[in-house]
């Protein structure tokens, strides 16, 4: 069997009809795939995928910064937040605006990359436990000010947050609801999915084009040894800024898309936790590696709902009740697969060629 | 393994999707006799009691449907609960609302949190179905134009404009720090006091703020101890107003205490200890024995479930009959036909009287009021109601 | 007046703990370059093993004197606290010591998740009381007050911190942490055995850790699982401040972040006619650690080591 699937591989591979074939296979599995979710296990996994791709984007945004250029961002969430809380306040009865999506999502991505040119600007000179420790910080006054900036003058309405986000709504067709198209009906969890996934992969071969850019390459020289790098003549400075603002950028992205698929957003969604989950999702799929990270990112964005559904039924069977709730359990399984993985694949559990040679040989860069 | 042999794996790849896929089909097809009635509420994490409170008064409101031999639309009518778990997390309200929505229920009671109760009403609002919260209080809920929106407790408005009037006129209060813990309750809570007390001819000297995360309030208390006022009141839950009261009395300050229903409880007092004496709290709606049908309630729940009443049962017990009426009146669970019939309903429950204002508040919802005294919460007055 | 004075108390009050902490981050930072993310925890662990130990002593109706009672359980959190530390080194820390300074830093917040995640597991979700075993008496002092628990907060904290210079600096097992942190090859090579000088570190800033556990509990009366990450965070924030790697630095960091705190919190309402209040009490913290670290990274006293390779 191996064999076959060996030969399989290696036609897949080789073959440019087979490439074509499976490209366009993959595409209509993704293509059917709310459809077949929808009517298989219901509705609530379209929008647990949703999530996860919003997830995905946020990972692969952090993993510019950690993984391509080695500095640990732990208030990665706030970029988030400002994509969403920039669509939130322009797009809902708050202010009374109703700007388009194809105003706000660019408009909060640049606002994210501004916001990450802010944190990054000061902390350019730190080492990286000074920088994780600084981010986290910037992370939580972002928090803080989005959850009090509703007096004097009423900005974000405070804890309260805002409600009724408009959905977004492409030519006339509105995600918040149930569209039709030759007889197919598409409700607004099919519809995010759609641009969810399209944005995703964009997001995808930005990065993948990236990684082999000369900025990609100047990001992994810093990484491994900043004064060689600055030796080689790269502008350290701008070359880190930049792995700042992109990283922002597409947080800021997937924060607008999140305003649009949830019409409610509150400081409660942007809390240090979910910094660490995005972290747990890069460095769990591979650090640096587009596709593990990716797989970090689906994996446990779908873990909860996965949990609910075996482990808490397995545990009635076994005990007669749930001793572990699903809750506990994922953070339980978060907190030994960063120390697991960092002990045993500190490369990730798919991780990039190249970084897999780095972090196994014998005398790794920055060892003391 | 060459080309001919992928294309057959494909197509009975296809073939196998497509069998799965038209056999989920037929089975969504089946009718299900009994009538889904959804209930959503955190079933773990650390307020599973009250939701598995709330989902013991939906089902003994069931059973005691299924036994009383409803007809509807000519036939007899048997109810089934769907309980869905939202863990008190935003995120999962929407989600676990759209499982209720994909289960086809013909009504929901729920959620236990503002926070989840919130986000989900939007599911239910766009699929057209009745939601009855038994316990959210934050006004934004009823608020947002749903016409699918309903709850059967006083909101934090109606909480906090209570607080306000009897702060004033009844504890005579003149000058008042308000303290909240920056969280949509708490917040909301505080806001509508200061409303309240400004209306009622009082002064509000300072404003202060703490977190769901602080355990030390020294440097506020010390600030408002300096402003000299005759009291405090505290927006947020018991694990923040027990400290508080603690640190309240080592800095020796006199003023009175007042908070709502985040620090009516039984931690409340265990946090404080011996400094708990003398605060005043409110809660929504009257306790059970002050309930027009609560002491036969409570009998019927411990008969029935073998434990006590924890918190919210009676209001998820009255939620569901509420919405079972409806339907009776409608003779229909198409919530196109009871939704009008609901928004008009007037119910003798067992907290009160259900009817529900053009928002979907309940009408006239009671508050009432205790102090601390010798370590127990004395009932005080009902306000309201 | 007395209300200026009264935010002093608080603000040395709250320093201490600080203080205290502080001490734990920077001596590891000191001797290994290592911000160990999971200390704050351990405080968390140590205050939740007593708050057990007092509730089981209680329980078994042995008459135990209170300071006899809280002195048991303060030795027993001390003991647990010491392993604790002991074991989070040699299972996340040792075997990463080569690594790039990014891996000991995750499986440092792994580490922090999992501790919380346990925690909870084991003494639930709620808030504990923490029994009175002094009573908090408040006492007058121009005008303000203070209660025993404070004032005994303030004097262990000072104690605790002279003792622990006498032991970096009289002791052979100071001399040999000093050794190690200046240089741990050199170190090696005169006959210092690093992995027990490492590993003694981290028991003693554990300890420390325990003792702030046990002070802040009983000051406040409550213990909860989370109570550690957010006061790591500020004793770190308050090590960064006066210098990590540097003692004397944690102390005067952690005094200091304790009035900045307690002053910015106190009249920051007033001084902006209303326009930023107590709110915004967190983010001095971080404003000030992002200060410090742009304008002065070496911290007000000076740091020990410069950057490490």
């Amino acid at each position: 069997m191996s064999a076959r699937w060996r030969e399989l591989a290696h036609w897949l591979r080789h073959d440019r009809r087979a490439k074509w074939l499976g490209l366009l296979s993959s595409g209509v599995a993704l293509a059917v795939l709310p459809f077949v979710l929808d009517a298989s296990v219901g509705r609530t996994w379209v929008r647990v995928i949703d999530l996860a791709l919003l997830y995905t984007m946020l990972a692969l945004g952090l993993n510019i910064v950690v993984g391509f250029a080695g500095l640990l961002d732990l208030g990665y969430i706030a970029f988030y937040a400002v994509g969403a809380y920039t669509y939130a306040l322009l797009a809902s009865p708050h202010f009374g605006l109703h700007l388009p999506w194809w105003v706000l999502l660019p408009a909060g991505a640049v606002l994210a990359a501004f916001f990450g040119v802010v944190l990054g600007a000061p902390t350019l000179r730190l080492r990286g436990d000074y920088l994780a420790i600084v981010t986290l910080g910037f992370g939580e006054i972002i928090r803080i000010f989005l959850n009090n900036l509703n007096a004097p003058i009423n900005i974000t309405n405070g804890p309260q947050g805002v409600n009724l986000i408009d959905p977004i709504d492409i030519a006339g067709v509105s995600f918040g609801r149930t569209n039709s198209l030759l007889g197919i009906s598409f409700p607004g969890t099919h519809l995010h999915y759609y641009l969810f996934l399209v944005l995703t992969v964009l997001v995808m071969f930005v990065c993948i084009r990236l990684e082999d850019s000369r900025l990609g390459r100047a990001w992994v020289a810093i990484r491994e040894d900043e004064i060689a790098a600055l030796a080689m003549g790269i502008n350290t400075r701008n070359v880190k800024l930049l792995a700042f603002a992109m990283g922002a950028t597409f947080g800021g992205v997937a924060g607008g898309l999140f305003s649009s698929l949830q019409g409610f957003v509150s400081p409660e969604s942007f809390v240090v936790w979910e910094s660490i989950t995005v972290l747990c999702m890069v460095v769990l799929g591979g650090m640096g590696h587009v596709a593990g990270v990716v797989l970090g990112a689906l994996t446990l964005a779908t873990l909860p709902e996965l949990l609910r559904h075996t482990a808490a039924p397995m545990q009635q069977q076994l005990f007669g009740k749930v001793i572990l709730d699903p809750e506990s359990l994922r953070m339980l399984l978060f907190g030994l697969a960063l120390i697991l993985v960092m002990l045993l694949r500190p490369a990730g559990l798919w991780p990039s060629p190249t970084r897999r040679r780095e972090l196994t040989s014998a005398h790794a860069p920055g060892a003391v | 393994m060459k080309e001919g042999d992928l294309s057959v794996h494909l197509k009975t790849a296809v073939v196998g999707a497509a069998a799965a896929l038209a056999l989920v089909l037929s089975g969504c097809g089946k009718k299900d006799e009994a009538i889904k009635i959804g209930h959503a509420g955190p079933l773990t994490g650390p307020v599973a009691h009250l939701g598995k409170d709330n989902e013991n008064g939906v089902r003994l409101a069931l059973d005691e449907a299924n036994a009383a031999n409803i007809m509807l639309g000519g036939k007899k009518a048997t109810f089934a609960m769907q309980s869905e778990d939202d863990q008190a997390d935003p995120k999962q309200g929407p989600i676990v609302a759209q499982k209720l929505v994909d289960a086809k229920v013909a009504g929901v009671i729920g959620h236990l949190n503002s926070g989840t109760t919130i986000p989900a009403s939007k599911i239910y609002h766009d699929a057209g179905i009745a939601q009855i919260s038994p316990s959210a209080t934050n006004v934004t809920y009823t608020h947002q134009g749903f016409k699918t929106a309903f709850r059967v407790m006083a909101n934090d408005a109606q909480q906090g404009k209570v607080l306000g009037d009897y702060a004033v006129h009844k504890l005579g209060a003149k000058n008042i720090a308000i303290i909240d813990d920056r969280s949509a309750y708490g917040q909301g809570l505080a806001d509508e006091f200061e409303k309240a007390a400004k209306a009622a001819g009082g002064q509000v000297v300072t404003r202060e703020f703490t977190g769901t995360d602080k355990t030390d309030f020294n440097a506020i208390l010390t600030s408002i101890k300096g402003k000299n006022p005759d009291l405090i009141f505290y927006g947020g839950m018991d694990s923040q107003s027990g400290p508080m009261m603690k640190q309240i009395k080592n800095l020796g300050i006199g003023a009175k205490f007042l908070t709502g229903d985040g620090g009516q409880t039984a931690e409340f007092l265990k946090l404080a200890g011996d400094a708990a004496e003398g605060a005043y709290a409110s809660s929504p709606g009257v306790p059970l024995d002050k309930m027009p049908g609560g002491k036969a309630f409570a009998e019927k729940y411990k008969a029935k479930f073998n434990i006590e009443i924890q918190l919210y049962a009676p209001y998820a017990y009255d939620a569901a009959n509420v919405l079972l009426e409806a339907m009776k009146k409608a003779d229909s669970t198409d919530p196109a036909k009871y939704l009008p019939i609901l928004a008009g309903i007037s119910y003798q429950g067992v907290t009160g009287n259900v009817a529900f204002d053009e928002n979907g508040d309940i009408k006239g919802g009671s508050i009432s009021l205790y102090q601390a005294k010798g370590g127990k919460w004395e009932y005080l007055d009902t306000v309201g109601g | 007046m007395d209300i200026f004075l009264q935010q002093i108390l608080n603000g040395l009050v709250l320093g201490s703990v600080y203080a205290l902490v502080a001490l734990g981050y920077t001596m590891v930072y000191g001797i290994l370059g290592l911000i160990n993310f999971a200390h704050g925890e351990v405080v968390m662990v140590g205050a939740l093993v007593s708050l057990s130990v007092v509730e089981l002593l209680l329980g078994t109706n042995l008459g135990l004197p209170a300071p006899l009672l809280g002195v048991v359980a303060l030795v027993v959190a001390i003991g647990v606290c010491m392993a604790l530390g002991f074991s989070i080194e040699r299972i996340a820390y040792r075997p990463l010591r080569r690594a790039p300074r990014l891996a000991p830093l995750i499986t440092a917040i792994g580490v922090s998740i999992l501790l919380q995640t346990l925690a909870m597991l084991i003494w639930g979700r709620r808030y504990h009381t923490v029994p009175a075993l002094i009573p908090p008496t408040p006492h007058a002092v121009a005008g303000a007050t203070i209660t025993n628990v404070q004032i005994l907060i303030i004097v262990v904290s000072a104690l605790i911190m002279a003792g622990l210079m006498g032991l970096v600096h009289f002791t052979r097992l100071g001399r040999a942490m000093r050794a190690t942190a200046e240089n741990p090859v050199v170190a090696g090579l005169m006959g210092v055995n690093i992995n027990r000088i490492i590993s003694a570190t981290f028991m003693i800033g554990s300890a420390l850790a325990a003792v702030a556990g046990v002070l802040v509990s009983s000051n406040y009366g409550v213990a909860h699982y989370y109570m550690g990450f957010v006061l790591g965070l500020k004793a770190f924030t308050a090590a960064v401040l006066g210098g990590i790697g540097n003692l004397p630095g944690a102390m005067v960091g952690g005094l200091l972040l304790g009035l900045i705190e307690s002053l910015g919190a106190g009249y920051i309402g007033d001084l902006t006619g209303g326009f930023l209040g107590s709110h915004y009490q967190d983010v001095f913290a971080f404003l000030v650690l992002i200060m410090v670290l742009v304008f002065r990274p070496t911290g007000l006293l000076g740091e020990r080591l410069s950057e490490r390779a």
